[in-house]
């Protein structure tokens, strides 16, 4: 007990010192702390429950990106069944069918089904580590062919268009002018958003919500439409309705399938005010998109095409000469606001897959506050309680046992900081409850203490007893903690993350300066005043 | 100075004469809190339901809750289950959510922060939470998962650091725990959420401080006084450990009724919960825990290394190995 080794007060004194100094960052106030120089700027963040902000849960319409996935393969097939070298290299094809997961059609020509696999299967690609390709090619009754999109190929159309997703929503977050966005992937389908100190969070849902995905699209002179629907809809048309409060009553258009030009060649969209001075959005398109936007309306003046907006018509003006230089605006029924984020949705670009809020939790900043304070005035009573509770039953090593705490307090902040962890409102409580907890380490020895003078044991033997002894039951009592703290940590959402993380440390902590500072201080004691008795 | 001692040297308390009491009141306990949750059931959270909650503050006087419900009621989305909790100025409102579209459970989420703002135009709503059903259904799971995992590994370790029957008195005294805290919130219908659970885990780690600190002395007593026999023994082992036991009960009840009373009311629910395990988990450890190892016949033998006992010597040969210490 009385050799106390040098090395290991020094490092012993370090190690406080350092929690004291990565500590104090965060009880600085902010302007203060931007003035600290970039190594010091650590200090524990606030969660949502505390900050205010909103937590928003993403899941992706699967369904709906294996449509797209379907229809993008139809037209992949058509193309390339139509020849490179000219009409004599077409392969004729007919009886489309999409289902499930599987598209088929007829090959006319028997003599052409290799051909047509051959040209088939340079268009799928491999997909995954198991060596499958995404899509599997087989030829039924020696003249169809059926394509099925493979699990592989599934998972990877759903991981890639995940994470073009989870780019655009940062954008789009981003440009709302938040502070400190979280924008995370969870699991194969879902993107976590979190945004702290915002107020209204129904802008940024309707904004995350939105595809966004724009298409220029000519209008078919052929088809016709009546009051409840399509009356007329040619071959390679289709039927676009319009968006609800557009088309003056028109319910939509029959529109050509090809796209003209589509969201993907912008480059640049803003808000602004049409000849009427209503909101309208600008868009400009890149070079590319500028020449076939030039072209398009030039072979066809005087004809009609659509802005088709998520499968929904907005307009559909009429050209009245060629459109040069790339510029374009789009009128709707705009207010400001829903322009402004029309624009940001388009500059940010078209989302791959349709995302679901399924789950939200937003906190004003006012409430966030009200708890903050709250939580600090409980944490400092129950401190405060449990110190005097301390010294009047310990005295002296009831005092080493305070100091221990208040270091203990410092240590933990200081990790927190340090790694940059997050405070919440479950995570104040396991603060306190730390509290209550770490002196039970002191407890235990100091009992123990007790116990071994009782039996008529000297000081020095009662005290290297007390902790030697106490030390084997703290250990496990700890180990448990920490298997009920990982669990938390495993299957908690945000608020009870942080809370498992304080926890966590907290046991680690406690028993650094429970166990460890305790016995420091009452070796240095006992050397230097030799007591013969003691009061504990 | 004087210190004071919440436990008197030399108590000596014959805990282990009320075991069959004890029992009995923990298995009657136990029962009373299963049956209650089967038939008042639980007031599960959005976070299990699905559907959505709004937490709103009443700047001035807060209106009956009836009053709330009729009004909450008007707006069209069905019955509305409204809770108050620890403030007597804020209440929580929860719908569920339409089934079906997306687009119209979105709708909904808007119309209620709005019918409130509209019916009571001084109140703030403070926070709003929607959860829907896929996702609150694996919240539940989850939640479940982890919490069997949690009784069932702390059980194995201490059976790993231990022995068998030190395992399942601790698996015994785990599951008494978290099924009287069920109780509590079946009884209380406080609502049952994420929190909750956060709090029954901590519950079920935290008390099992107590457990270990008692078994660990009676495996010390056990190996120290071969020849005494069990129930002096493990009496011995509680008091000896009492004062520890009451200390540390204290400081933790102290610091948790202060947060109790003086935290945020959001946590309301979380604190009286775990408020609660420490309660329970003092009064377990002293007589639900130990009288477990009475039965499962724990003896000097339990620590004493099978393969050794033929080599070491002839004393502990003799003993038979049928545990009847007794």
């Amino acid at each position: 007990m009385l050799d106390f080794p040098r090395w290991k007060t020094i490092s012993i004194c370090i190690s406080l010192l350092l929690g004291i100094l990565f500590a104090i960052p965060t009880f600085l106030p902010q302007k203060t702390f931007d003035q600290l120089p970039g190594f010091a700027q650590m200090k524990v963040n606030l969660g949502l429950d505390l900050a205010g902000g909103s937590h928003l849960l993403l899941e992706a319409d699967i369904a709906d990106l294996n449509k797209t996935q379907l229809s993008n393969m139809e037209k992949t097939v058509r193309v390339s069944m139509r020849g490179e070298t000219g009409p004599d290299d077409d392969i004729a094809i007919g009886d489309f069918k999409a289902s499930g997961s599987t598209i088929s059609f007829l090959v006319r020509d028997q003599n052409q089904l290799d051909d047509a696999r051959d040209r088939l299967f340079r268009e799928t690609a491999g997909a995954g580590l198991t060596g499958q390709r995404d899509w599997q090619i087989e030829i039924v009754d020696t003249t169809r062919i059926v394509m099925t999109l493979t699990a592989s190929g599934r998972d990877q159309a759903v991981d890639r268009a995940m994470e073009t997703a989870r780019e655009i929503i940062d954008k789009r977050v981003n440009e709302l002018g938040t502070r400190e966005p979280t924008i995370i992937r969870e699991g194969s389908d879902r993107i976590v958003v979190q945004v702290p100190g915002l107020q209204d969070p129904k802008a940024l849902k309707d904004l995350l919500g939105r595809t966004a995905r724009l298409e220029f699209r000519m209008v078919d002179p052929n088809g016709t439409v009546g009051a409840g629907g399509p009356v007329n809809v040619p071959i390679g048309s289709e039927f676009v309705p319009y968006a609800p409060n557009e088309g003056n009553g028109a319910p939509g258009e029959i529109l050509s399938r090809q796209v003209m030009i589509s969201g993907d060649q912008l480059i640049d969209a803003r808000q602004d005010f049409n000849q009427q001075q209503l909101p309208a959005v600008s868009i400009r398109f890149d070079s590319a998109g500028s020449n076939t936007f030039a072209r398009v309306t030039g072979a066809n003046v005087n004809k009609r095409f659509a802005m088709v907006l998520d499968g929904q018509v907005l307009s559909a003006p009429t050209i009245n000469e060629a459109i040069l230089g790339g510029q374009a605006q789009i009128s709707g029924s705009f207010t400001v606001q829903t322009a402004n984020e029309l624009a940001i949705a388009l500059r940010s670009g078209s989302l791959p897959v349709k995302l679901d809020v399924v789950e939200e939790r937003t906190v004003t900043p006012e409430l966030g506050k009200d708890s903050i304070e709250k939580g600090a005035v409980a944490g400092i009573i129950a401190t405060v309680s449990v110190l005097v509770l301390m010294l009047v039953v310990y005295g002296r090593f009831g005092v080493y046992a305070n100091i221990a705490l208040a270091f203990n307090v410092f240590l933990i902040i200081a990790i927190m900081a340090f790694f940059n962890a997050t405070l919440t409102l479950p995570g104040i409580a396991g603060f306190v409850l730390t509290i209550g907890a770490a002196v039970d380490a002191n407890v235990l020895i100091n009992e123990r203490i007790r116990e071994e003078l009782k039996r008529g044991r000297r000081v020095f033997q009662a005290v290297e007893l007390g902790y030697s002894e106490a030390s084997r039951a703290i250990f496990d009592a700890n180990v448990t903690n920490v298997i009920a703290a990982a669990l938390m940590f495993w299957f908690g959402t945000g608020p009870i993350k942080g809370f498992a993380v304080v926890l966590t440390i907290g046991i680690v902590t406690s028993v650094f300066t429970a166990v460890t500072v305790t016995r420091m201080f009452v070796a240095h004691w006992l050397r230097t005043a030799r007591p013969t008795t003691i009061n504990i | 100075m004087r210190l004071l001692k919440l436990v008197p040297d030399d108590t000596n308390i014959d805990f282990l004469r009320w075991r069959k009491l004890a029992s009995f009141m923990s298995f009657f306990l136990v029962a009373v809190s299963i049956a209650l949750v089967a038939v008042k059931g639980l007031n599960l959270g959005v976070d299990f339901v699905g559907g959505q909650s709004v937490r709103v503050e009443f700047t001035q006087a807060m209106p009956p809750i009836d009053e709330i419900r009729e009004k909450v009621g008007e707006i069209g989305l069905g019955e509305a289950t409204i809770q108050q909790f620890g403030s007597d100025k804020a209440v929580s409102i929860r719908t569920a959510l339409p089934e079906g579209d997306k687009a119209v459970a979105e709708r909904a989420g808007q119309q209620l922060v709005s019918g409130i703002q509209k019916a009571f135009p001084t109140a703030k709503t403070g926070s709003v939470e929607t959860v829907s059903g896929k996702v609150s259904g694996e919240l539940l799971r989850t939640g479940a998962i982890s919490l069997a995992l949690a009784i069932l590994g702390i059980s194995i370790y201490i059976w790993i650091r231990f022995e068998w029957q030190f395992g399942v008195g601790a698996l015994g005294r785990l599951f008494h725990e978290v099924a009287l805290t069920f109780g509590l919130f079946a009884v209380t219908q406080m609502q049952f959420d994420l929190n909750s659970v956060a709090a029954l885990l901590t519950i079920v780690g935290y008390s099992l401080n107590d457990t270990i600190v008692v078994y660990d002395r009676i495996r010390e007593n056990l190996k120290k006084y071969r020849k005494m026999e069990i129930i002096p023994l493990l009496n011995l082992s509680i008091n000896e450990t009492l004062s520890r036991t009451v200390m540390t009960t204290v400081a933790m009840l102290l610091a948790l009724g202060v947060l109790l009373i003086f935290g945020p009311d959001v946590i309301f629910g979380f604190t009286a919960a775990m408020l609660f395990g420490v309660f329970i988990g003092g009064y377990s450890s002293v007589l639900m825990s130990t009288p477990v190892l009475v039965w499962l016949k724990v003896g000097p033998d339990s620590f004493v290394p099978r393969t050794s006992a033929g080599i070491m010597g002839g004393e502990r040969v003799e003993r038979k190995d049928d545990g009847a210490v007794v």
